[in-house]
């Protein structure tokens, strides 16, 4: 339950987006909150996907390379007891086809070891045993003739079992042997018993044919753990095998172990079905897995540089899409202030439009009262001390026309709302608007080319409205050009009902790219200033006054742009 | 200024009153009246050569007395006087035939002069 709420909880968080302000903590969740979301629905799937993968592929490979293992095992062991039983048989033939006299006869059985040594590799000796255990014939290298085995445990075993197979030993012979015992019952019930010793180098030629690579090991042990066989690696003949005793298991059995070397290896075996022997091949892990750990460093280092490329592309695009939404925000506040200003404008010269018409009659009564006050002081003749009613009237008269300074004022920021047509000479407008821009041309030094025409019909427009043009251009062009560069104005008659003023300097130019933009709301090339509106406002204002404007430019040529302004605005093309 | 004969025309009593009385303290004939319809009611009577109209009345507008007088009087001289920056009126009013027009609050001796001006053309074009 708690799990359960905590994960709606992050779940819920990850998915709320803060939705208003334009505050840097609200972007910084927004980031967050989008890559953390689009990493977990890219990554999770490819980490599934990779496991599954990596499962599949483990357990199809691993099969591929466990297989051959357990089939030369087991071929081996089929081997190897071939060898045993082969041998086995042999010496029952022999305690079978012959009577216990005939076996007992020394002459005898020397002529049946000559052909058995003869077609059988590894016969050591062969002997007669009877019953009570004395060895009452022999035949080999060796005096064992008369000899007592019947305290021995493998006479006790045979007497049992019938069949013994006894694990490799030394013996007095001095080389690696084993006895093989067979119990053979007469018609009258009596029993004797043959016993074979054979050599084990034979073993050697068994494990020699698995054909194995160099860093691989194959022997066998017995169910004690001792070997039986030369091994490269873990043991000498009869020492004690360092690898512990493997479960019981006759099919061939693979398992991964750590050796006495602390080596990762697959250690295969089996056990032999008749006598105590377990065949045990041992490869070194790390060459039989080669193969998938290749595989599984190939699978790891796609799942990275995926990883690591999903992480990129996620942060680089969040990076992109918060920034835009930053951007459109950051538009759209300034867009908003912007309305709210000019609507703000327009309410106080409004307002100031009717203080100023509301205080002026007034203002016009005391103007005139105290104008009455002075002609009644003045004309009459015989009034004593004038001066001192004349100074306050005076006074009166002098603050009545402030109040008609301050109201004239007024009107002229409210007239600055509409348009308001008047007729201009457009020559003294440009030399007016210049004069705003003197300081600074001679501050940087900035050279002015007045190229005016001399009878440039007079204009019917806005006085205010085209300065702020005119303004805007040229301030446009004071920033575009180097200290030192030059800015100049043409005027001439375009035609009968045009005029033309061109504004060309010697700056920086525009890109075509930047000139496509040029007029657009918001777009602006002076980094942290400018609000990008100022060439749009200037547009707008041209086309009310029912004029055009072009701009040419080349990158660090400079830039040229040209008003057209009609003579006469057409009715319906004001505002 | 002996002679002159001017008729005043503004809806603020206290105004074109005491325009007017300061008017006659020079010497100058000066009627008074409140509304445009009084106006042309006094023009008729008395024949002012000088009418100073204020533009902004309730009622007949200033406009419309002054072009009523152009067209019944075309020898009265008609002085607009308009709203301190509505310079937009006082061109209409010029286009109507107004002899030129002057701002409130305004200063006697400008009154003065336009209006010696206005009687001066007015002379001009009886002579």
């Amino acid at each position: 339950m708690d799990l359960k709420e905590s994960v709606r909880k992050i779940v819920g968080g990850l998915l709320e987006i803060p939705e208003e302000g334009t505050s840097p903590e609200r972007y910084r969740i927004l980031r967050r909150n989008i890559t953390v979301l689009m990493l977990l629905i890219t990554i999770i799937p490819l980490v599934l996907m990779a496991a599954i993968n990596y499962y599949q592929y483990q357990t199809a490979l691993k099969d591929e390379i466990v297989a051959p293992l357990r089939v030369l095992v087991n071929k081996s062991k089929h081997s190897f007891e071939l060898f045993l039983a082969g041998r086995l048989s042999t010496i029952n033939f022999i305690a079978s086809a012959y009577t216990y006299e005939e076996l007992a006869n020394e002459k005898n059985l020397s002529r049946i070891f000559r052909v058995l040594k003869k077609e059988i590799e590894g016969i050591v000796d062969v002997g007669l045993i009877d019953s009570d255990g004395k060895q009452v014939s022999y035949a080999g290298p060796y005096e064992l003739k008369g000899k007592n085995y019947s305290d021995q445990g493998w006479f006790e075993q045979v007497k049992v079992a019938g069949v013994y197979i006894s694990d490799v030993f030394m013996g007095y012979r001095r080389f690696p042997h084993i006895v093989m015992a067979v119990r053979h019952f007469s018609e009258s019930g009596d029993w004797w018993i043959v016993r074979v010793t054979i050599d084990t180098a034979r073993f050697d030629d068994l494990i020699a044919s698995m054909g194995l690579d160099p860093k691989s090991d194959a022997f066998l042990i017995n169910r004690e753990g001792i070997c039986q066989t030369g091994s490269r690696f873990y043991c000498k003949i009869l020492d004690k095998c360092p690898i512990s005793v493997p479960p019981l298991s006759y099919e061939p059995n693979v398992v991964r172990i750590k050796d006495s070397q602390g080596q990762d290896v697959l250690m295969t075996y089996a056990y032999f079905n008749r006598g105590d022997f377990i065949l045990m091949l041992l490869k070194p892990s790390g060459e039989v897995l080669r193969a998938w750990y290749t595989l599984k460093s190939e699978l790891l280092l796609v799942f990275l540089v995926s990883i690591a490329i999903i992480v990129l592309v996620v942060l680089r695009l969040t990076g992109l899409l918060v920034d835009r939404m930053k951007q459109s925000d950051d538009r759209r506040e300034l867009a908003l202030r912007e309305i709210e200003h000019s609507h703000k404008l327009s309410s106080i010269g409004r307002l100031a439009a009717g203080v100023a018409h509301e205080v002026n009659n007034p203002l016009a009564i005391i103007n005139e009262k105290a104008g009455l006050m002075k002609d009644l002081v003045e004309f009459a003749q015989d009034f004593g001390d004038k001066e001192v009613f004349l100074a306050p009237i005076r006074s009166i008269i002098q603050s009545v026309e402030r109040c008609r300074a301050i109201t004239h004022r007024l009107l002229g920021f409210a007239r600055r709302m509409d348009v308001e047509i008047e007729i201009l000479d457009v020559n003294e407008l440009i030399k007016e608007v210049l004069g705003f821009l003197e300081k600074e041309a001679l501050y940087r030094n900035i050279k002015i080319g007045l190229y005016l025409a001399h009878d440039l019909p007079r204009l019917a427009s806005d006085r205010g409205q085209l300065q702020q043009v005119f303004l805007n251009i040229l301030n446009n062009a004071f920033a575009a050009v180097q200290d030192g560069g030059t800015v100049s104005v043409t005027t001439w008659e375009k035609d009968i009902d045009t005029l033309g003023i061109t504004f060309q300097d010697n700056g920086q130019g525009m890109s075509e790219e930047t000139l496509r933009h040029v007029f657009e709301p918001f777009f602006t090339t002076k980094k942290g200033h400018g609000t990008g509106l100022g060439l749009s406002i200037t547009y707008g204002i041209v086309k009310r006054l029912g004029g055009d404007i072009e701009v040419q430019s080349r990158p660090a040529k400079g830039t040229r742009f040209t008003v057209f302004l009609p003579k006469k605005i057409k009715e319906g093309s004001g505002n | 200024m002996e002679g002159w004969k001017v008729l005043l025309v503004d809806d603020e009593k206290e105004f074109v009153s005491t325009l007017a009385e300061r008017l006659r303290l020079r010497g100058i004939q000066a009627d008074e009246t409140g509304s445009g319809e009084e106006a042309l009611r006094l023009i008729a009577l008395t024949a002012p050569q000088v009418v100073v109209l204020d533009v902004m009345m309730p009622g007949m507008g200033g406009l419309e007395v002054l072009q009523r007088v152009k067209s019944t009087y075309p020898n009265i001289e008609v002085i607009l006087l308009t709203g301190i920056g509505s310079t937009k009126d006082g061109m209409e009013g010029m286009r109507l035939g107004a002899f030129d027009f002057l701002m409130k609050p305004l200063q006697i001796e400008e009154l003065i002069e336009k209006i010696k001006a206005a009687i001066e053309k007015a002379a001009g074009g009886n002579a």
